[in-house]
């Protein structure tokens, strides 16, 4: 066993393809990184990501003409304008390098064939030549929300090829990685952070992390919605959790919560994008297509926010087709073909297979929207660094970096993960080298002394109290049924009152199991507050914001509102509060005036301040709310007007 | 299974042990579950942690057959328990931790650090020719060969063909079947710049392929259908050329 106290220079919290990417970075850069996971890294949940890597190389026919610009364009719309400008300009032009550093590090993305090629495009056979000259160059694939084809991708296992990659790039640096352990306190003074408290998931003991800069990459938090998620088992928002318990930390936009249009019914397992990519349709009870008269310019390929809601009105309408775990649609891909199933999306066969026991050449697949990203995390700047504390670091969908705004577009979050982990990592890197480690080992026992005594404390209390799986089971209701695809305020009102309920059930709760070791049920039992705080934080995001926004969708205030809410939710809990705090920042420098994301609804509440005005006071309001200084000035990546001339 | 058809009363047999208490000691429990339709050993296992036994230690993570954390020996074979339907199992179903990889308690083992060595061991990372350029295209390469690696990179490490293989069992060097696919996978791969005698020392001696008595569980078992036979043959057949073709063959 280790000792209670271990040293490092940079601690990343998080295996997947954002924390190992940002490690590879620290440690090329010539400091001592540790990993900390939940599970193996290559049990990450990235391994889970299937169809695509968002980058422009415009290797294909369809692909022509996109560049980072048009790329920059495809977010913004998606994100309706809920993201920062320039982060979304720095993401477009560096995904391109992240996909080819992958071909680097190993991923066999699939590759143009040049000649004649056969593909589906909205419900029409087509034949494209593609160029000989692109032979043997990283293909593409369409997505939603894409005014080119842009996803690249290795069958629908890109997220596995991906993470094995990168891990393996980890392995060969000799990079240690502690699986199995949880990283369940931030260690820090109020302004600083030096590390983190960590329970070691193999015996049940805890030990001390102490680094100089500390790294949160854990993902999403998925599972605060039940069993009605595409998340792993293993997303239950640690990190997240964790900032927020500092008090100082704020999160943002926890509100913009994605629901993926297809994961397979009941269980919630995800089918890729990249069906619909590839040509494959949704029809209702009925067979209809409905998506194209619904949609004529994107059909089923506008952005997952608005196919799950035309998917979810159709359901409500009775057009869903009945099953004894309440209605489904279907997704079509039988015109595909059982070669084109088996090769580019293998995947999908084997999940059809293996869990409803469908072919998908033959049979449809039961398909439903269900929650799937996490677009809302720890607030950070630019560079990655959280706001409220210094040495404390945020990347991948862990953070509100923020790219994403109130919708991700399919293929996004990959790129995300690769793309802010080498600028995050460099970022990491430079803190560690001007900074020295401050070892305060009275602060660091202090919280492994609260560590402990909170598990204490479960196995102390007795009788016959709340079972924490019952209320994980009523939170995750709570959260699909009210805080779900379409909200409004009187279901808001009564998620919020339910999940303070579930919060004093939680202080009261009683385990059955006193096992020593690493004890299931008191594993869970020590994450299950900070998923209630953050599906706190959700559910009052989602009441106080009264626009319709992205995937932020308010029945009551279906237009969007660019008067009053182009603006990021901030949240903070502070110690001893019995809720969060709401406060507001501008989302960053308008460049791309607000206006129709080119589906979805045309209608809004337009802005009426200039965008002059607007954007006079970002830095200052941002730096208000916590936001750090970032090592370049705010602003100098953004470029200015280029979108006039994209072609998107 | 019908919705009409009563349902069963599955009984598990599960294997207990945790080795954190001392009290402990390896024996079976019994739990009894009524099965529902499309029940998975995931939403079993998980009933009966919930509701008979919330000491009893198991891994899920995706629980789609893709992250590979829940191999356990299922009446006897290892299986990836998150895809294994009840209704394909007779009423009494035995479930055992998988051998060859440490006990962490009851069905949940070490895998990861089984496979973190086996990566060292074999240096499974693309050995590069030259530094990762940002500005230069990416190397071509055709979608055959890009096909023919992705079909080796499919493996998702679950142990299973660890846990069935007769030499594996008794020897815990040998690469078995996730390790030699690992080699076969980079070998095939025309980025890493590994010369046949360097291979040669990593698949040549008494871990690598030679030593596979054949008897092919692995290949039964492997939840992803890798077709392991082959890459066996591939190997055996790269190597024996490393020794008797001259060294500039690398085709793949």
């Amino acid at each position: 066993m280790t000792g209670r106290l271990v040293t490092t220079d940079v601690l990343i919290i998080g295996g997947g393809l954002a924390g190992e990417r940002c490690a590879i970075e620290a440690a090329a850069a010539g400091h001592e990184a540790i990993i900390l996971s939940l599970v193996p890294p290559r049990r990450s949940h990235s391994c889970a990501a299937q169809g695509g890597m968002q980058a422009s190389l415009a290797n294909c026919v369809k692909a022509a003409g996109d560049n980072p610009t048009v790329h920059f364009l495809d977010t913004v719309r998606g994100s309706d304008w809920g993201a920062d400008q320039e982060v979304a300009t720095i993401f477009a032009e560096e995904a391109p390098i992240a996909v080819r550093e992958l071909a680097h590090f190993g991923v066999p993305w699939s590759r143009v064939r040049g000649g004649k090629n056969h593909y589906f495009i909205k419900g029409e056979e087509v034949d494209i030549d593609e160029s000989l000259e692109n032979d043997g160059l990283i293909g593409q694939r369409d997505f939603g929300g894409t005014a080119k084809w842009r996803a690249c991708y290795a069958a629908a296992g890109t997220g596995h090829a991906a993470l094995y990659a990168v891990d393996s790039e980890v392995v060969r640096l000799g990079i240690t990685v502690r699986d199995r352990t949880e990283a369940v306190a931030l260690i820090h003074d109020g302004s600083r952070c030096t590390g983190a408290v960590v329970r070691d998931l193999r015996n049940g003991s805890h030990f001390t992390v102490i680094a100089k800069a500390t790294v949160i990459a854990t993902g999403g938090y998925g599972r605060i919605y039940g069993q009605y998620t595409s998340n792993a088992t293993i997303n239950e928002g640690t990190g997240a959790a964790i900032a927020l318990d500092t008090g100082v930390v704020p999160l943002g936009n926890m509100e913009a919560v994605q629901f993926h249009p297809t994961t397979l019914s009941p269980s919630g397992i995800l089918v890729t994008e990249g069906c619909r990519g590839d040509g494959a349709y949704l029809l209702d009870k009925n067979g209809d297509r409905f998506m194209v008269e619904l949609e004529p310019e994107k059909q089923e390929l506008a952005s997952r926010d608005v196919v799950s809601r035309h998917m979810q009105q159709r359901m409500r309408d009775g057009l869903g087709i009945d099953s004894p775990y309440g209605p489904h649609l279907w997704l079509d891909c039988r015109h595909l073909g059982e070669e084109h199933m088996r090769t580019k999306l293998l995947e999908v066969w084997d999940i059809c297979r293996d869990f409803v026991g469908r072919n998908p050449a033959k049979d449809l697949i039961p398909v439903r929207p269900t929650q799937h990203y996490s677009m809302g995390g720890v607030r950070v700047n630019k560079d990655g660094q959280a706001y409220g504390l210094a040495g404390l670091f945020a990347v991948g969908e862990a953070s509100c970096w923020d790219m994403h705004g109130f919708n991700r577009l399919g293929g996004n979050s990959l790129s995300e993960t690769l793309v802010s982990g080498r600028i995050v990592g460099r970022r990491v890197a430079e803190y560690a080298s001007g900074h020295a480690l401050r070892a305060d080992t009275g602060l660091a026992f202090a919280a492994l002394a609260d560590a402990e005594r909170k598990a204490a404390n479960w196995l102390a209390r007795s009788g016959s109290g709340p079972n924490v799986y019952e209320i994980r089971d009523a939170m995750g209701e709570t959260m699909m049924h009210k805080v779900g695809i379409f909200r409004n305020g009187d279901e808001l009102q009564e998620a919020i009152a339910e999940l303070g309920q579930l919060l004093d059930d939680c202080d009261n709760a009683v385990l059955r199991c006193k096992d020593p070791g690493v004890n299931p049920e008191l594993a869970f039992a020590l994450r299950l507050k900070g998923m209630l705080r953050l599906a706190m934080t959700v559910a009052k995001g989602a009441l106080a914001r009264t626009e319709s926004r992205g995937a932020h969708y308010r029945s009551d205030y279906p237009l969007r509102n660019d008067k009053e809410w182009l603006s990021r939710t901030l949240v903070r809990w502070g110690a001893g509060d019995s809720e969060p705090t709401l406060s507001y920042e501008p989302t960053g420098i308008i460049d791309l005036p607000p206006g129709h994301r080119g589906y979805g609804s045309d209608e809004r509440i337009e802005m009426t301040e200039t965008l002059e005005k607007h954007n006079e006071d970002v830095l200052q309001e941002q730096t208000r709310h916590g936001r750090l200084a970032s090592t370049e000035d705010m602003g100098s990546r953004l470029r200015r007007g280029a979108w006039k001339s994209a072609t998107g | 299974m019908s919705d009409t058809a009563t349902a069963r009363r599955l009984r598990f047999e599960i294997f207990r042990y945790n080795p954190e208490d001392e009290d402990s000691v390896p024996h079976t429990d019994v739990f009894e579950l009524e099965e529902t339709p499309f029940m998975t050993l995931y939403i079993a296992l998980s009933q009966i942690r919930e509701k008979q036994d919330p000491g009893l230690q198991f891994d899920f993570a995706c629980r789609s057959a893709i992250c590979g954390s829940c191999a356990m020996m299922v009446n006897g074979r290892p299986a990836l328990a998150c895809r294994t339907l009840t209704a394909d199992l007779p009423e009494s179903i035995q479930l055992y931790p998988l051998p060859t990889f440490k006990l962490i308690g009851d069905l949940s083992v070490d895998t990861g650090t089984w496979f973190r060595e086996m990566a060292e061991k074999t240096e499974a990372w693309i050995h590069e020719r030259l530094p990762f350029d940002p500005d230069a295209t990416e190397e071509r390469m055709s979608d055959d060969v890009a096909a023919a690696i992705y079909e080796g990179d499919r493996c998702i490490e679950c142990g299973c063909c660890v846990a069935s293989c007769g030499l594996a069992n008794v020897d815990d060097t040998f690469l078995a079947g996730a390790g030699l696919n690992r080699v076969a996978r980079f070998m095939m791969d025309p980025r890493d710049s590994r010369s046949d005698a360097e291979w040669f020392d990593i698949v040549a001696g008494d871990q690598g392929v030679f030593a596979c008595i054949g008897m092919m569980a692995c290949e039964d078992v492997c939840p992803k259908e890798l077709p392991l036979l082959e890459v066996y043959a591939y190997l055996r057949r790269r190597t024996l050329g490393a020794r008797f073709v001259a060294k500039s063959d690398r085709a793949v």
